[in-house]
C-alpha cells in the first residue's frame, strides 16, 4: 500500500503539490493523469525520492509504503529504490550490453553470484516480455534494440531487484502504437504481482490500464477514484471537462 | 531573385572549398618537406642506434627511448590526477563562485606559455624537491602542462553523458560513486581518449618544459631510472639544428628526426584511435 498524507511539494517558490492524500493499493494499476505541469511527474517520483537531488525543492506531508514513511532519517534511499522501481519516459538503456543492463540493478546492489545474476536476468527479460527475442543475442548492444525493446529491456531492468512496485513515467509516450500496446499488455500481466504507478498523457491508456485513476491539475488532485467511474462518470467538472477533451 | 540566391551560395561555397585546400595545401607541403628531406637518412641504424661523429652520424634511438619514456609518464601523472578533478568539478562540486574560479583558473593554466611551466618544473621537482634533472622531473612538468587539457576534455567528455543514464542507475539503487564508475566513465571514455591524444601530441612536441628538467644533450647509453637524464625527440631536433658542432653536416639527421617525430605522433594518435572505435562500439 502506498499512502500520501496531505503532501505539499515545492520547487523553491513554485508549489508544484497542493495538500494531495491518496491510497494506493497493493498490487494494482494506478494510472495518474492531468495536463502538462500538473505535478503528476513530480508526485510520481516523491515514492523513490527521485526529487531529493533538485535543488531548492522542499517536501511537506508524509509518504508512506506499507506504513513506513519513505522520507524518514531511517530510510535508506538505496534500499527503497531496489523496492521501487521506474520506468521513465524515453527508453533509458545504458551502454552496455542487453544482459549488462539487467544485470546492472543486481550488481550495485552488491550481488555477486553469477548463476543466480544469469537465473534472474532471463527471469526478469521474461516477465518483460522480452526474453524470446533477445535470447540469442544477450551480449549485443542494448541500442541494437528498437525503441519498444529497448523499453521493455528497462522495464525488465527495473524487475531485475525484486521491487514491490513500478514507478512509470509515460512509459510509451515515445513508442509506435504496437509497441505501446505490448507495453499496456505487460502493465496488465505485471499488475498481478506489483503495484503499478504509472503516469500518462494518453486517456485511453489511462482506461486501459489502470483499476484506478487519479486526475491532477495545478498541483492538485482534483478526482481519484475507479477508472470506470472516472471514465464514464466522474463528480467534478474539471475531470469531464479534461476527459471529454474540452479542457481549457 | 532565387537566381541571385543560388549564386552567392556558390560563390561562397567556392570560397569555403578553396580555403579548405589552402590549409590541406599547407599542411601537405610541410609534411611533404620533411619527408622529402629526412627520407633519406631513416635506416634501421638510424633508428635503432646513438648518435655518433658529433652528431653527424648514426641515430636517436636514445631521444626516440626518451620521448616514449615522457610520453607514459607525463599521461600516468596527469590522467589520472586530470580525470578526477574533472570529476570532482562536473559530478560533485555545486556550480558555486569556487567551482567557476576553478574553472577559468583551469583555462588559465592552459594558456601559459611552456618555457614558464619549464622554469616551474625546474624550480620544483629539480630543485626544490631534488629529482635532479631526471625523467621523474621532466615527466611531471610535461604532466602538469597537459593536465588542463586532459580536465577540460575530461569535463566535456562527462557532461556529454545523457542525464537519463544517471537517473536510470540512480533509479535501480546505485549511488553517486556506483553510477559514475559504471556507467558515466565507460561512457564519456571515447571522449576521454580525444584527450589523450592531443595530450601526447603536446608532450612529444614539447621543447621548452623538457629543457631545464630532464632533456640531455647527448647521452650514448638509455636511461636505468626514472632519476636518470634521458635525450627526447624534440630537444635533440632543437640542438641538431642551432648547436651541434657541424650544424650543415647534421641537417639531414635534423630533417630525419622530425620525421620520427611526426610518425610516432601519428601512430599514437592511430592506436588512441583504435581504442576509441573499440569503445564507442560497444555503446
Amino acid at each position: 500500500m502506498i499512502e500520501a498524507k496531505n503532501v505539499n511539494f515545492y520547487y523553491g517558490s513554485f508549489h508544484a503539490i497542493k495538500n494531495v492524500s491518496m491510497k494506493m493499493e497493493t498490487n494494482s494499476a494506478i494510472a495518474l493523469i492531468g495536463p502538462s505541469g500538473c505535478g503528476k511527474s513530480t508526485f510520481l517520483r516523491l515514492f523513490n525520492r527521485m526529487n531529493d537531488e533538485i535543488p531548492g525543492a522542499k517536501l511537506e506531508g508524509e509518504c508512506l509504503i506499507d506504513g513506513n514513511n519513505i522520507y524518514s532519517k531511517s530510510t535508506q534511499v538505496d534500499v527503497l529504490r531496489k523496492n521501487v522501481g521506474m520506468v521513465f519516459q524515453k527508453p533509458n538503456p545504458f551502454p552496455k550490453s542487453i544482459f549488462e543492463n539487467v544485470a546492472y540493478g543486481l550488481k550495485v546492489n552488491g550481488i555477486k553470484n553469477r548463476t543466480f545474476i544469469a537465473e534472474k536476468v532471463e527471469e526478469s527479460l521474461t516477465a518483460a516480455a522480452l526474453w524470446d527475442e533477445v535470447k540469442d543475442k544477450l551480449n549485443k548492444s542494448a541500442f541494437e534494440l528498437s525503441g519498444g525493446q529497448q523499453q521493455r529491456l528497462c522495464i525488465a531492468r527495473a524487475l531485475a531487484v525484486s521491487p514491490s512496485i513500478l514507478l512509470m513515467d509515460e512509459p510509451a509516450s515515445a513508442l509506435d502504437p504496437i509497441s505501446t500496446a505490448k507495453i499496456e499488455e505487460l502493465i496488465h500481466v505485471l499488475k498481478q504481482q506489483y503495484t503499478i504507478v504509472i503516469v500518462t498523457h494518453n486517456m485511453q491508456q489511462a482506461a486501459r490500464v489502470s483499476d484506478k485513476t487519479g486526475f491532477f491539475m495545478y498541483g492538485e488532485l482534483i478526482e481519484y477514484t475507479d477508472t470506470k467511474k472516472m471514465f464514464l462518470a466522474p463528480e467534478k467538472e474539471e475531470t469531464q471537462n479534461y476527459i471529454t477533451g474540452r479542457f481549457g | 531573385m532565387i537566381q541571385t540566391k543560388k549564386i552567392k551560395e556558390q560563390i561562397a561555397f567556392s570560397v569555403f572549398r578553396l580555403l579548405g585546400f589552402m590549409v590541406l595545401g599547407v599542411l601537405l607541403w610541410i609534411l611533404g618537406f620533411i619527408i622529402y628531406n629526412g627520407i633519406g637518412v631513416i635506416s634501421w641504424e638510424f633508428i635503432f642506434s646513438a648518435p655518433t661523429d658529433g652528431m653527424t652520424g648514426g641515430g636517436i634511438f636514445p631521444a626516440i627511448v626518451g620521448t616514449f619514456y615522457l610520453i607514459i609518464g607525463s599521461t600516468l601523472f596527469a590522467f589520472p590526477l586530470g580525470i578526477m578533478s574533472a570529476i570532482y568539478t562536473v559530478e560533485y562540486a555545486k556550480n558555486n563562485w569556487l567551482t567557476k574560479f576553478i574553472r577559468i583558473m583551469t583555462n588559465n593554466l592552459a594558456s601559459i606559455p611552456s618555457i614558464v611551466f619549464g622554469l616551474f618544473g625546474m624550480t620544483l621537482f629539480v630543485n626544490t624537491l631534488g629529482f635532479g634533472d631526471s625523467i621523474l622531473a621532466g615527466s611531471l612538468t610535461l604532466g602538469l602542462l597537459i593536465l588542463p587539457v586532459v580536465i577540460r576534455t575530461t569535463e566535456e567528455a562527462l557532461k556529454a553523458v545523457p542525464k537519463t543514464y544517471r537517473l536510470g542507475s540512480t533509479a535501480l539503487g546505485a549511488n553517486k560513486i556506483q553510477t559514475i564508475k559504471r556507467v558515466v566513465l565507460p561512457a564519456a571514455f571515447p571522449n576521454i581518449i580525444t584527450g589523450l591524444i592531443l595530450s601526447i601530441g603536446r608532450v612529444s612536441g614539447e621543447t621548452a618544459p623538457i629543457l631545464f628538467t630532464v632533456a640531455a644533450y647527448f647521452l650514448p647509453q638509455l636511461p636505468h631510472s626514472i632519476f636518470d637524464q634521458a635525450m627526447a625527440l624534440p630537444y635533440h631536433l632543437y640542438v641538431l639544428a642551432t648547436s651541434g658542432t657541424d650544424i650543415e653536416a647534421a641537417r639531414p639527421m635534423a630533417y630525419g628526426t622530425a620525421l620520427v617525430l611526426i610518425v610516432i605522433v601519428l601512430l599514437m594518435n592511430t592506436l588512441a584511435g583504435i581504442i576509441k572505435k573499440r569503445f564507442e562500439k560497444n555503446k
